[in-house]
């Protein structure tokens, strides 16, 4: 469905993505996680033929972004990481407007209309002035925008951002019911919101693919291992030394010398190990605790492994 | 064309929603009426002196001493308002992101500039139809030849054509409407005076000068004249402009 090879673009002498290659399949829905900067808006602006990429090639359904744009054009719906709604119009006139620009036929586009309406509940607003909205019905509306033509692909950067979370939970249904019946591509800069939705997830740091991975495979590897926290009272030498004789602790870290943070095999249990042995020693517990993977220690854990391989 | 006039329409309505379309129109009439009454007042005072010695009279004539004037005056009203007007076309849409909604729609880039300007133009029109009343007033009082009231209207509107046309251009170049604002002045400005320049440039520059000159074509139409010449003059100038609107936004992608 969507096939990248190689793609790079530059601003100016700065490198925004550097030969990305990755492909899409039909009803897939594909995540782009990575920190602000990594290139994710950029990859988007080129699939929805916004920006020409500096060298490259995308083909979406068999046709080229860069020769053949107004095909791809008709079959995406987009909505950038800024709505692009007009303030002054009414939720219904700024629908019909999308509608028609998108290419749906004059008499079927107050059909279209009612259906993201309906859709993206948005019945009850429908006459309000879109710049009196509040963020949530705003980045609805954005969202209706980008169904309005049935596209076969969803291309949605940073659909919850901004959001409070009933909303973000609203918004993450929706894009659930989309999936069954459109091939969705949606970044973000959080990993909840990507493991909630998407099958298969694109990592991208720094312009470049960190990881391509599916869900269960990117848990599995996070999961490998668990970590722990462990704060002490009184500090002693060889506190790290003595935690790494205990089983199926993998590794220590000493962050100062009272606390530690343990690396340890996923379900084995270690705290209780952890705390006899503080007991033992009377180093003095004051905090010990599970630390759950951040989207930063995913970051830190790829890109140094990959440093890692290339040293 | 479909799409083009899509894009037109919602330009259109955001005109009339909010109020730059009702302060520029009200300044506008305001301004042209004033203008207007006291050419009248002065052409009145004038015939009641020629009344009053036998002879004078030869040579009023309605159009030529009010009709003619005031269009003048109405296209330096227009120079100084259709910026205002036009300055909102391209800055607003990329200030506001919905840039992006063009651009990712199956729209070719020659629609929506097209869409636009026909936007932009209609608006004038309005502006210079509402204004219309005074030659109604005068066909009222008077007996002013028809034809060449026709043409000056034709003139006045290829003429903001092409303000419109610099207008859109200049919005083009920047998200800021300001400064958008202020090229579209300067631009239209430059361009009615550019023929000054024809007698210090000699003989082959300074013809290619004052054929450039936007004022130097309007003079026929007021006349009453339809010079072939004179709306190619006008139409490749709008057609000249909006061309280089589609350059301006096709290169601003690659950056």
């Amino acid at each position: 469905m969507i096939e990248v090879e190689n793609l790079t673009k530059f601003y100016g002498p700065h490198p925004a993505i550097k030969g990305l290659t990755f492909n899409v399949n039909q009803g897939e829905v594909v995540g782009f996680l990575g920190p602000n900067g990594a290139g994710k808006s950029t990859t988007m602006n080129i699939l929805c033929c916004i920006l020409p990429a500096t060298a490259g090639t995308v083909k979406i359904c068999g046709f080229d972004v860069f020769e053949q744009s107004l095909e791809i054009r008709k079959k995406i719906g987009y909505l950038p990481e800024n709505p692009p709604l007009y303030p002054d119009m009414t939720v219904t006139s700024y629908l019909e407007f999308a509608a028609k620009i998108r290419g749906v036929p004059n008499n079927k586009v107050a059909a279209s209309r009612d259906r993201v309406l309906d859709k993206c509940v948005l019945k009850d607003v429908r006459h309000r002035i879109i710049g009196r909205l509040s963020k949530g019905f705003q980045q609805r509306v954005g969202l209706a925008q980008s169904m309005i033509h049935d596209p076969e692909i969803l291309i949605l950067d940073e659909p919850t951002i901004g959001l409070d979370p009933i909303q973000i939970i609203e918004i993450r249904k929706l894009i659930h019911e989309l999936a069954s019946s459109h091939t969705i591509i949606l970044s973000s800069h959080i990993l909840p919101e990507i493991t909630h939705i998407c099958k298969r997830v694109i990592i991208l740091n720094d312009g470049e693919i960190a990881a391509v991975d599916s869900l269960e495979g990117l848990t599995a590897s996070l999961n490998k291992s668990e970590r722990l926290l462990l704060r002490v009272r009184n500090s002693s030498n060889g506190i790290a030394d003595k935690l790494q004789t205990l089983d199926n602790v993998l590794s220590v870290n000493a962050e100062g010398d009272k606390e530690f943070m343990i690396e340890c095999a996923m379900n084995s249990h270690v705290q209780d190990q952890v705390a006899q042995m503080a007991l033992e020693h009377s180093w003095g517990i004051e905090e010990l605790k599970t630390v759950s993977m951040t989207l930063e220690d995913i970051f830190l854990k790829l890109t140094l492994e990959e440093k890692g391989v290339d040293a | 064309m479909r799409n083009a006039w899509v894009i037109a329409k919602r330009d259109m309505g955001s005109y009339f929603n909010s109020p730059v379309f009702y302060v520029v129109t009200t300044v506008f009439l305001i301004i042209y009426s004033f203008i207007f009454f006291n050419i009248l007042n002065f052409f009145s005072f004038q015939s009641v002196q020629a009344g009053q010695f036998q002879g004078m009279n030869v040579g009023l004539n309605l159009n030529e001493m009010v009709i003619e004037p005031s269009f003048h005056n109405m296209l330096v009203i227009l120079l100084l308002m259709i910026p205002v007007l036009t300055m909102r076309s391209f800055a607003d849409e990329k200030k506001g992101k919905t840039y992006t909604l063009l651009l990712s729609s199956p729209l070719h880039l020659k629609e929506i500039i097209f869409g636009k300007f026909l936007a932009c133009i209609t608006v004038v029109f309005l502006m210079i139809l509402l204004s219309s009343y005074s030659v109604g007033f005068l066909l009222i009082l008077g007996q002013p030849e028809i034809g060449p009231i026709v043409t000056g209207y034709l003139g006045i509107l290829l003429m903001a054509g092409c303000y419109v046309g610099m207008g859109v251009f200049a919005s083009s170049l920047t998200d800021n409407q300001i400064i958008a604002a202020v090229i579209a002045f300067g631009f239209s400005l430059f361009m009615w005076i550019i023929g000054w320049a024809s007698q210090a440039a000699g003989a082959g520059l300074g013809e290619v000068l004052q054929y450039l000159s936007l004022i130097d074509h309007i003079e026929r139409f007021l006349k009453g004249i339809i010079d072939t010449s004179d709306v190619v003059y006008y139409l490749s100038f709008i057609f000249f402009f909006l061309f280089l609107t589609h350059r301006v936004l096709d290169s601003q992608r690659w950056r």
